[in-house]
């Protein structure tokens, strides 16, 4: 009799299935997030999401913090597409307090807005590209986010958390720097997207790996509230730039790029098709912008918008307003609002009540990432470990939108 | 799909003293009975097509006394585009209130993360545990009593404007 040396748990050697952890640190999660994974051979038969690692209690902090504080908070949801989140912020205040934005500025938001509708879809879709083994896409296209980034920080100095924008409008106006470096992108992209859908889209293995991968239909997809690329991936046009339009975009021509399966290649298809409609949609608004008054940038705000330096030192009642604003003193009238924005995961909804004090009573962010996540299990159990890790990526889960 | 369509059928079924409407930005809302909650979801579904859940979430009013927990729900009727805030309201001793999960999927997490901050019991969900706090934690934290910071700190105090 041979003395057993390793102990083993018991019924671990009868045991059929392997459990594994993708993450939460993990190359394929691209976030802090967990998935318990049970797996027999190569098909995936459950997996269990855990998530939770990075949240930072913005709801509570949002409780305390002046409305124009809240801002720098949304950067951090989706940090993929901050502006959206920052803008989708600032027109809750304004529907709160009633505020007329000018024209122009809804229409520098729709520029801005749907750049980083680009920014989002391009980082989702060249990550595909990675996890399916091609990084040559991955690295043409990065350099136009970069690009993307560079525009912000030509508008309001930071890069990946903008804090862009004011409640009313921007906080400077647009340098001739930033339109040269608008009007460049828009010369320059359009090839490069070109030549990147060249690289994938008809790419056998691409094709190959992508088709039939964590498919969902759409009636589960609308059962499990999905938003945003993922749900149109299945069929299911709803888009909140069309279904409750905001800032202007009733005025804009484009079309909502659909799918049929919901499984991966058509999640990669209707993000390279919304790139192409959000490309069409800057095309108008510049077109649109040409005849402004190019000197408006914000609305008349007083309590709100941050008067300019010269009149704070020299007149009282922008002095009064600067303090104001500054000590976060300005109070918002009682009233319950939601506000849905398109961001670039889905519907990035805020809940605020107010009890018209200086700061939320109670804020609360509907983020896309959280809701669809849930669904990930369904989507993946039966098919392939592989297929799985190429799903998450698809669904573009961003750990920042997750925990909030 | 019209408010006064909705009003009157969920009247019809529901008896109109137990709700209340109420419209706000643009948005039609109703407060209703807590232990009617899924049943009236369930008519909103069916009846009316209101088969997506847009958002779940809780509120806390620490001074509405027997009604201190609030479960706000928004649904959405994508077929004639029109949203709903339903809104029911439970005592902080005994919040229960019934889990949407049977209508929604999409309500598992939703109304975990509201259990996870503000302790609402859903009855009949089928997996009520913490989401996003750790597990040990033996309080809700969105709940008004905690406060954000340290209530002793003296270098906090202000008593200029009043926080």
């Amino acid at each position: 009799m041979v003395e057993k040396h390793i102990q083993l748990a018991e019924n671990s050697v009868e045991k059929e299935t392997t459990t594994i952890n993708l993450g939460p640190t993990h190359p394929a999660t691209h976030g802090i997030f967990q998935n318990v994974m049970e797996i027999d051979g190569e098909r995936v038969i459950k997996t269990e999401m855990t998530v939770g690692y990075i949240h930072r209690a913005f709801e509570k902090i949002a409780e305390r913090r002046p409305y124009n504080q809240v801002t720098p908070l949304t950067d951090r949801l989706n940090y993929c597409s901050a502006p959206i989140n920052n803008f989708g912020w600032h027109m809750t205040i304004e529907k709160l307090v009633g505020l007329e934005v000018p024209k122009r500025v809804d229409y520098l938001r729709v520029v801005i807005m749907e750049l980083a509708r680009i920014a989002d879809h391009l980082v989702c879709n060249s990550v595909i590209g990675v996890d399916t083994g091609a990084l040559t896409p991955f690295t043409y296209v990065f350099q136009w986010r970069e690009k993307i980034y560079e525009i912000y920080e030509c508008i309001c100095g930071s890069r990946l958390t903008t804090n862009i924008g004011r409640i009313g409008g921007f906080e400077r106006n647009f340098t001739d720097d930033a339109w040269k470096k608008i009007h460049d992108f828009m010369d320059g992209f359009p090839a490069i997207l070109k030549e990147f859908e060249a690289l994938l889209t008809r790419n056998r293995i691409f094709m190959d790996r992508c088709i039939g991968a964590g498919p969902i239909s759409a009636e589960r997809a609308l059962n499990w509230s999905m938003t945003g690329p993922n749900l149109r991936a299945s069929g299911v046009d709803y888009d909140v730039r069309v279904h409750s339009p905001y800032s202007s975009y009733n005025e804009f021509d484009f079309k909502i790029p659909v799918g049929s399966a919901g499984d991966v290649y058509d999640r990669y298809l209707v993000r390279n098709g919304e790139m192409w409609e959000s490309y069409r949609i800057i095309q108008q608004a510049l077109e649109k912008l040409k005849g402004m008054d190019s000197s408006i940038f914000h609305a008349d705000a007083p309590e709100f918008y941050l008067p300019e330096k010269a009149a704070v030192y020299t007149k009282m009642e922008a002095l009064i307003y600067h303090f104001k604003i500054v000590m976060g003193e300005v109070d918002l009238p009682v009233g319950e609002v939601y506000h849905a924005v398109e961001g670039g995961n889905g519907e990035v909804g805020y809940y605020l009540v107010s009890d018209g004090g200086r700061t939320p009573y109670r804020l609360h962010f509907r983020r896309p990432s959280f809701i669809y996540y849930q669904a990930f299990n369904e989507m993946v159990a039966g098919g392939l470990f592989s297929d799985a890790v190429v799903t998450l990526s698809s669904i573009n889960v961003i750990a920042g939108e997750l925990d909030a | 799909m019209t408010k006064e369509i909705i009003q009157e059928r969920v009247g019809a079924a529901f008896g109109n003293e137990a709700l209340l409407w109420n419209e706000s930005f643009g948005m039609l809302e109703c407060t209703i009975p807590a232990d009617q909650n899924l049943a009236i979801a369930t008519f909103l579904f069916q009846e009316l097509g209101f088969q997506f859940l847009t958002d779940l979430t809780g509120v806390h009013y620490p001074d509405n006394t027997g009604k201190e927990l609030g479960i706000i729900t928004h649904l959405h009727n994508l077929k004639d585009n029109f949203r709903l805030r339903m809104k029911a309201f439970v005592p902080v001793a005994t919040p229960d209130i019934h889990s949407l999960t049977g209508l929604f999927s999409g309500a598992d997490w939703m109304e975990r993360e509201t259990f996870d901050f503000y302790g609402i019991n859903f009855v009949g969900h089928p997996n009520l545990k913490r989401i996003l706090n750790v597990d040990e934690m033996d309080y809700f934290p969105m709940r008004k009593e905690y406060q954000m910071e340290d209530p002793t700190r003296m270098d906090k105090d202000d008593e200029m404007f009043g926080r």
